[in-house]
């Protein structure tokens, strides 16, 4: 198995981020969750059984695509995709969340609770709890479960219970703080399955840790099907940065891979139009941990927009902010704009409909892969499948581009696939995207 | 000594516990927040708990999240509650206990924000969300260096260990939160408590005060004979909530006070 990763410190600081930043209640409950981790993640037979349902419940290894198509269409670098949309659920979310689950029962919990932004954290808790016989509790922002409306019946299916959240911005920075208030009181028979690379430790390294997997088969897989371990780019979109460093631990040390996360660059530079935390936030402290941090001069928490429900939020994980201070991951954005049209090209040229956040990642492709070279490789982590966003697409596209023109990247092209689906109102003799 | 180890040295002469009520800053504004101070004086507080409003109030209930909304949504910011403790603070002549959350703090500077709220008057902080593990290095010793008094909490889950750390690194007096939950008005006491502070009280060398959930005056007198502080918080801010715009509330208030020191002799 693969080689333990040397961060964070042992009261889980990576560099000047990370911590345990939360209530008194909370900090020995975490103590325990950290010991209980340490244990078990080193014995053979919890390091089986997590295997094993990875194996045969979940479908993994997730298969490596070469995306030829969208590589003839961009023009330049070879595309392959770690097909994490392809895991059962339809998400990397359930590496995690069968982890943690198992630890749960492991630890002698009857119950967890979740926080979800686009329902798919949520989706894979509820699953991973009705497989392993856990009682689940999902909080969701209402706004989220309004624009994920099909995830909360999928949750409620799975037999958790949803809780919409009405308090603050109602998205997930607002489900995040209900879940902690009810761990907070229901901490002794309760484990809090959070979802990404964040909140105190042990949790950034722990959900890292469940994420790996991506990577490492992802390398193996690039080895036997592109010739080489060491793709020239691996790109992942970064909300909490789960999918991200799930993708890019096992390349840390390859330094031959330029690793890039993308943020979501909503609609705009300004305080609460995004949640590009690395060019707009400033350090600070928010769910138990020390990071990158949108908020206003006072301290206060900001308001973030994203197109994807997932990519919402205005922290990031500690570890991300260390390995970009380290010049190791490098960030970029992508524009909800950006992303949708990522997310119309993407299933015209492959058959293949990406989650939205997945979609971010995706876009940065559209300025990448054509300044590269045709033998140049590009590895992306299509963390997620789009049929949960189908619906937020169109009504973004009835909002935006009530003629099914998308623009993406820089260039303002127009994909013609996107205007074709995309315009219902047009008659047939439209459908071949020509030129309006 | 500083004012808040003087106002339980008192408390202990005249055989009582000090009584330790809460509000939130700003709700429902600033100008309002001055004279339910005056009034938490008047009915009998010896210390305040003032609440600096944060977005993201994890360890509060509802009562007290909405509070905070309301403070923010009035425009309230640190900066400015300072200056109303500046204001404040000698005509109130009680001591003041920041009870804050951590980012506002780490927004401006640890450093800068203990050299303000010193100059400002304040007496102790207390940080909700910034146990003394994270806090030993830098932010305890900045506030110290200003003579502010460090509070840290104790909870019902806390370990031996823990309790050891939290009273090496709290100054004035340690807080014992009541149940394992958040902050919020409660009908019962839960049973275990006054066993607990019992046990507590042999292992911590500071006065300790008991909260969350203490809403009675019949709560109060339990809590008060094991524990040389009673902190009163969610059945305060709902009554300034209920009655923002009511003339009389700092009346309303003041009464409400005086009910529930009365078990502590005042
Ligand atoms: C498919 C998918 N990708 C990415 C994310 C973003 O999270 P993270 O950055 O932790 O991978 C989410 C979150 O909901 C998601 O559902």
């Amino acid at each position: 198995m693969a080689r333990p990763v040397p961060r964070p410190d042992a009261r889980g600081h990576f560099g000047p981020y990370g911590g345990r930043y939360v209530p008194e209640t909370l900090m020995a409950p975490l103590g325990e969750l950290a010991k209980a981790y340490d244990k078990y993640s080193r014995k053979r037979a919890f390091r089986n059984e997590l295997r094993d349902l990875l194996t045969h419940y979940a479908g993994r290894p997730t298969p490596l695509y070469f995306a030829e198509r969208l590589t003839q269409e961009l023009g330049g670098a070879r595309i392959y995709l770690k097909r994490e949309d392809l895991l059962h659920t339809g998400a990397h979310k359930l590496n995690n969340a069968l982890g943690q689950a198992l630890l749960a029962k492991t630890m002698g919990k009857e119950r967890v609770v979740a926080e979800t932004g686009a329902g798919q954290h949520g989706v894979a808790s509820a699953t991973a709890s009705a497989l392993l016989g856990l009682q689940c509790r999902v909080y969701m922002g209402e706004e989220d479960c309004e624009r994920q409306r099909l995830n909360v019946y999928r949750m409620r299916l799975l037999g958790a219970e949803v809780i919409p959240v009405t308090t603050g911005t109602r998205t997930l920075k607002d489900a995040t703080n209900e879940s902690l208030r009810d761990w907070a009181t229901t901490v002794r028979n309760t484990h809090y399955i959070l979802g990404s690379v964040l909140g105190p430790d042990p949790y950034p390294r722990m959900v890292r840790d469940f994420h790996r997997v991506i990577g490492e088969e992802a390398r193996r897989q690039m080895k036997k099907q592109a010739g080489t371990y060491s793709p020239d780019v691996a790109v992942a979109s970064v909300g909490g940065g789960s999918n991200a460093l799930g993708l890019f631990t096992a390349f840390l040390d390859d330094k031959k891979v330029r690793l890039i996360g993308i943020e979501a660059g909503g609609t705009g530079d300004a305080l609460g139009e995004h949640a590009a935390r690395f060019s707009g936030g400033k350090l600070g402290v928010l769910h138990g941990t020390r990071t990158w941090i949108l908020q206003d001069d006072d301290g206060q928490i900001a308001t973030t927009h994203s197109v994807s429900a997932g990519l919402d939020y205005p922290a990031v994980g500690p570890e991300h902010a260390l390995l970009k201070d380290q010049g190791r991951v490098e960030f970029a954005r992508a524009s909800d704009a950006e992303a949708v049209a990522a997310f119309h090209r993407l299933s015209a040229t492959e058959g293949i409909l990406p989650a939205l956040e997945s979609a971010h990642a995706l876009a940065h492709l559209e300025k990448l892969a054509p300044r590269m070279g045709k033998r140049a490789t590009i590895l992306v982590n299509l963390s997620g499948r789009g049929d949960k966003d189908v619906e937020s697409v169109l009504r973004w596209m009835e909002q935006h581009a009530p003629d099914g023109a998308v623009t993406h990247g820089n260039s303002a092209a127009t994909h013609p696939a996107a205007r074709k689906w995309a315009a219902p109102k047009t008659g047939p003799e439209n459908e071949d995207g020509a030129d309006r | 000594m500083s004012a808040i180890a003087r106002v339980f040295d008192r408390c202990r002469d005249e055989k009582r516990a000090a009584f330790i009520p809460f509000l939130t800053a700003g709700d429902p504004d600033l100008r309002k927040t001055a004279d339910l101070m005056q009034a938490f004086v008047d009915g009998g507080a010896d210390i305040i708990e003032l609440g600096v409003p944060f977005s993201d109030p994890v360890a509060d209930g509802p009562v007290i999240q909405e509070a905070s909304q309301r403070a923010l949504s009035s425009g309230t910011t640190l900066s400015a509650i300072l200056r109303l403790v500046a204001r404040q603070r000698d005509r109130l002549g009680v001591p003041i206990v920041l009870f804050t959350y951590f980012n506002p703090i780490h927004a401006r500077g640890v450093e800068n924000f203990a050299e303000q709220a010193a100059a400002s008057g304040v007496d102790a902080v207390l940080c909700v969300d910034l146990p003394p593990d994270e806090a030993t290095e830098d932010v305890v010793p900045m506030l110290r260096k200003q003579g502010l008094d460090t509070v840290f909490l104790v909870a019902p889950t806390s370990d031996k260990q823990r309790i050891k750390t939290v009273n090496a690194m709290s100054s004035g007096f340690v807080y014992y939160v009541s149940r394992t939950g958040v902050t919020g008005a409660r009908r019962e006491l839960p049973k275990e408590l006054i066993r607990e502070v019992k046990k507590l009280r042999r292992r911590i060398d500071l006065p300790l005060a008991v909260g969350f959930g203490i809403s009675t005056p019949e709560q109060v007198e339990q809590v008060a004979r094991v524990a040389e502080g009673v902190v009163v918080g969610s059945a305060l801010v709902k009554l300034i909530g209920d009655h923002a715009e009511a003339p009389d509330l700092a009346k309303k208030v003041e009464s409400k006070i005086r009910e529930l020191v009365t078990p502590l002799g005042r």
